[in-house]
């Protein structure tokens, strides 16, 4: 069984089996989840919708950036709701899913604190599901057009003229 | 506009490959009145095809062919299917290449006798030497229009630059400049200043920085001497009973094997498929592969010691904005063994985008250690570190029987491990660059480790005598006479600076001197 130093005593954690997901930004509904601002919803077609609302929660405690809303998250692991991806997401999911009751939860998304899901991943860090989770969220996060102004990056300069003229040594507080 | 030559024709010198050395071959011989046929695997693309896009641009022009690595280093690990960055295209790696043009320093082209006998190093002399290649150096700086040489001015230092320089100078160093790049800051060669648009890796779409895709290539044509085949990957050179070769078998675009006869045939195809390309063509006269007696080939394969070091300041840099390379301190470039180890390093100025930055700062890392870095993306200065490595003759490329390509050849293996040298080295290189950016308030520095290789050397290497090296003084086979290499696998050893500088001048050197043998007959 995963040892699991932040974990402090029956109470909290019979406690927290009985809640369904604490994860406040994700709702499940039939075939989709969303925002519970209604701000975006991502429509499943072949995993569960628990299972996506898991992986999601999964990809931001693998790579977590405050700044970014879930949105960015659900887009990168989107592609996984396809036929030849779900056998392999859902077993993954369901293994994460047992690791989490092994350590007392309910569930993964039913871990409240990061630090104890990550905890869960570390321990299942070397499994193929896993790196497979993590390499494709490198590409499929970072390379997101739309997260890159959040991290003050630029992008394509060659349409508005390269940087000459737009501050390429405009660095003032050396 | 290029004269079409004949599959038959045998009077036609082959060149392999047309980057920064086969490009300049090519161009240089059919400036001469040489014909030339050259055959490339990669397609064309011009400035107005590059993206400024890190990994749209990397699906386009990168070489993505199967290749598989073993060895302790951690490309290895990371990487494994991706031991070098190199480009498939007209023009090779010269459309990714930063443009840092430095010439070797004096006593690098004497590694063995300066550095002595280091354990387990396979060190070499070039048969050449520094004031051989003075001129040669001189006429490849003119082609590349490199600055801070002849009457050309160097470029404005952009953020990232400044950040190294105020961080150099508190540290005492003395070298330090925006540096010697291929990139133009005035009008020059009908190429345009450079725009700091900051994707130089991507492909300059200003031509402000030498490719010898929209330069030499054209140029080349245009005599109507050159005659350039694109999509058509060479599997194997072919020979008579002579021991002569004869020509090259490829496959055209639409895969079609075909054989072009050759006069001569020049190997250019950058230090793995190069030497791939020599043990592919393994024969019952050479069974050990072609200009392969010494037993060489694809030994001594160098990618010089490197790593990055990423700071992050209380403040925004935006490392990004402007040439990615134009910044360099040299004072560690100096041969000073009281550091613990031989030969030196550069750090010069480099800047990821933060999709690249993801991939490449700590590979296979995650969690908050990670992203917080990340999240000091804006506030980041980057260098690179660039040094001599040790030639090893257990750092070789072989060929992997097990998997092939798509023309079912064996694909190349890259074996690479550090030698303690660089070892040495690259932790002294991590120790001073954090020193140098904690001297400017960095709060948080990165060590990060080498990228796949982006500097590929010495597999085919020069030797004065022929038991030590594959060819000789002007990159000729010492066992096939009208074999030549043209590429960085002809170097003995790796020198501390950025190499496409030297590769330009062997080639123009080389051209030279295949063309007064053509005309004498000797060859
Ligand atoms: C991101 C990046 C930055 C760099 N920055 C610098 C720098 O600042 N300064 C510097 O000095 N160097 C730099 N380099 C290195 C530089 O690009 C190389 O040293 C140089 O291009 C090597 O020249 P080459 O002729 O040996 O090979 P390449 O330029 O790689 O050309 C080889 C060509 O051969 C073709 N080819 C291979 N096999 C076959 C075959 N079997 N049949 C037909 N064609 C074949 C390939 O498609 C390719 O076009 C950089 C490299 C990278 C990737
Ligand atoms: S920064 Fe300069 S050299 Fe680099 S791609 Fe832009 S214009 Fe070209």
């Amino acid at each position: 069984m995963t040892s699991h130093p932040r974990t402090r005593g029956l109470t909290r954690r019979a406690l927290l089996s009985h809640a369904v997901a604490t994860v406040a930004t994700v709702t499940v509904g039939a075939n989709f989840i969303c925002a519970p601002d209604a701000a975006w919803a991502l429509e499943v077609t072949v995993l569960k919708p628990e299972t996506m609302a898991t992986l999601i929660l999964m990809a931001r405690d693998i790579y977590p950036h405050d700044r970014l809303g879930d949105e960015y998250y659900a887009a990168a692991v989107k592609g996984y709701d396809a036929a030849e991806e779900a056998e392999a997401v859902e077993a993954g999911i369901a293994a994460l899913d047992a690791a989490a009751a092994g350590a007392g939860y309910a569930a993964y998304a039913a871990v409240p604190w990061e630090a104890d899901r990550v905890a869960i991943l570390r321990g299942m860090e070397a499994s193929p599901f896993f790196q497979k989770v993590r390499g494709g969220l490198v590409t499929g996060l970072y390379n997101q057009k739309e997260v890159w102004p959040l991290f003050g990056y630029e992008g394509e300069s060659y349409s508005k003229g390269g940087y000459i003229k737009r501050g390429f040594d405009d660095i003032a507080w050396l | 506009m290029a004269a079409p030559f004949d599959l038959k024709d045998d009077s036609v010198v082959v060149v392999i490959g047309t980057g920064a050395g086969g490009g300049v071959l090519a161009n240089e011989l059919a400036q001469k009145g040489v014909s030339v046929v050259a055959l490339e695997a990669g397609g064309r693309y011009l400035p107005e095809d590059y993206v400024n896009d890190e990994w749209e641009s990397f699906g386009q022009l990168a070489w993505l062919e199967p290749r598989t690595t073993s060895g302790d280093w951690r490309v290895a690990k990371d990487f494994s299917g991706l031991p070098a960055w190199i480009v498939k295209a007209v023009g090779g790696t010269s459309i990714h290449w930063a443009g840092a043009s430095l010439r070797f320093q004096e006593h690098e082209w004497k590694a063995r006798t300066t550095y002595g006998n280091v354990p387990g190093a396979n060190l070499l002399d070039w048969p050449i030497d520094g004031a051989e290649m003075a001129p040669w150096y001189e006429k490849a700086e003119a082609k590349l229009g490199v600055t801070r040489t002849g009457d050309r001015p160097g470029l404005p230092g952009n953020n990232n630059y400044k950040v190294l320089e105020a961080g150099a100078k508190a540290l005492g160093y003395k070298e330090v400049s925006t540096g010697r790049m291929a990139i133009n800051s005035i009008d020059y060669d009908e190429r345009m200043p450079c725009q700091q648009t900051g994707f130089c890796f991507q492909g300059c779409k200003w031509g402000a920085k030498w490719s010898s895709a929209y330069t030499d290539i054209p140029r080349g044509e245009a005599t109507g001497n050159l005659e350039v085949r694109d999509r058509c990957h060479v599997l194997r050179i072919e020979h008579g009973d002579d021991g002569r070769v004869t020509g090259v078998v490829y496959a055209d675009r639409d895969g079609v094997e075909q054989f072009q006869a050759a006069k001569v045939v020049c190997v250019a195809g950058n230090s793995i498929e190069s030497p791939r390309l020599l043990l592919n063509s393994a024969s019952s006269m050479f069974p050990d592969g072609l200009a392969n007696s010494s037993g060489q080939v694809g030994r001594n394969y160098m990618r010089h010691t490197t790593g990055s070091v990423y700071a992050v300041f209380p403040e925004p840099v935006r490392m990004w904005r402007g040439t990615t390379m134009a910044g360099i301190v040299q004072d560690e470039a100096r041969h000073d063994p009281s550091r613990g180890f031989v030969g030196g390093y550069e750090f010069e100025t480099l800047s990821l985008g933060l999709p690249f930055m993801a991939a490449f700062l700590d590979p296979g890392a995650w969690g908050r250690e990670f992203t917080s870095a990340l999240d000091g993306y804006e506030n980041m200065a980057g260098l690179w570190i660039v040094g001599e490595d040790m030639p090893q003759e257990t750092n070789r490329v072989t060929l992997n029987t097990e998997v092939k390509d798509d023309f079912g050849m064996p694909v190349p293996n890259v074996n690479f491990d550090d030698h303690p040298n660089d070892v040495a080295m690259r932790n002294h290189a991590y120790g001073r660059g954090e020193a140098l950016y904690r001297a400017v308030g960095a709060t948080r520095v990165f060590p990060t480790p080498p990228y796949p290789s982006t500097h590929n050397l010495g597999t085919n290497r020069m030797s004065e005598n022929p038991r030590d090296g594959v060819v000789n003084a002007h990159g000729q086979s010492h066992d096939v006479p009208n074999l030549f290499v043209s590429d960085g696998s002809q170097f003995t050893s790796g020198a501390a600076e950025n190499p496409t500088l030297t590769i330009v001048a062997l080639a123009i050197r080389q051209a030279d001197h295949i063309a007064s043998e053509l005309a004498k007959g000797n060859i």
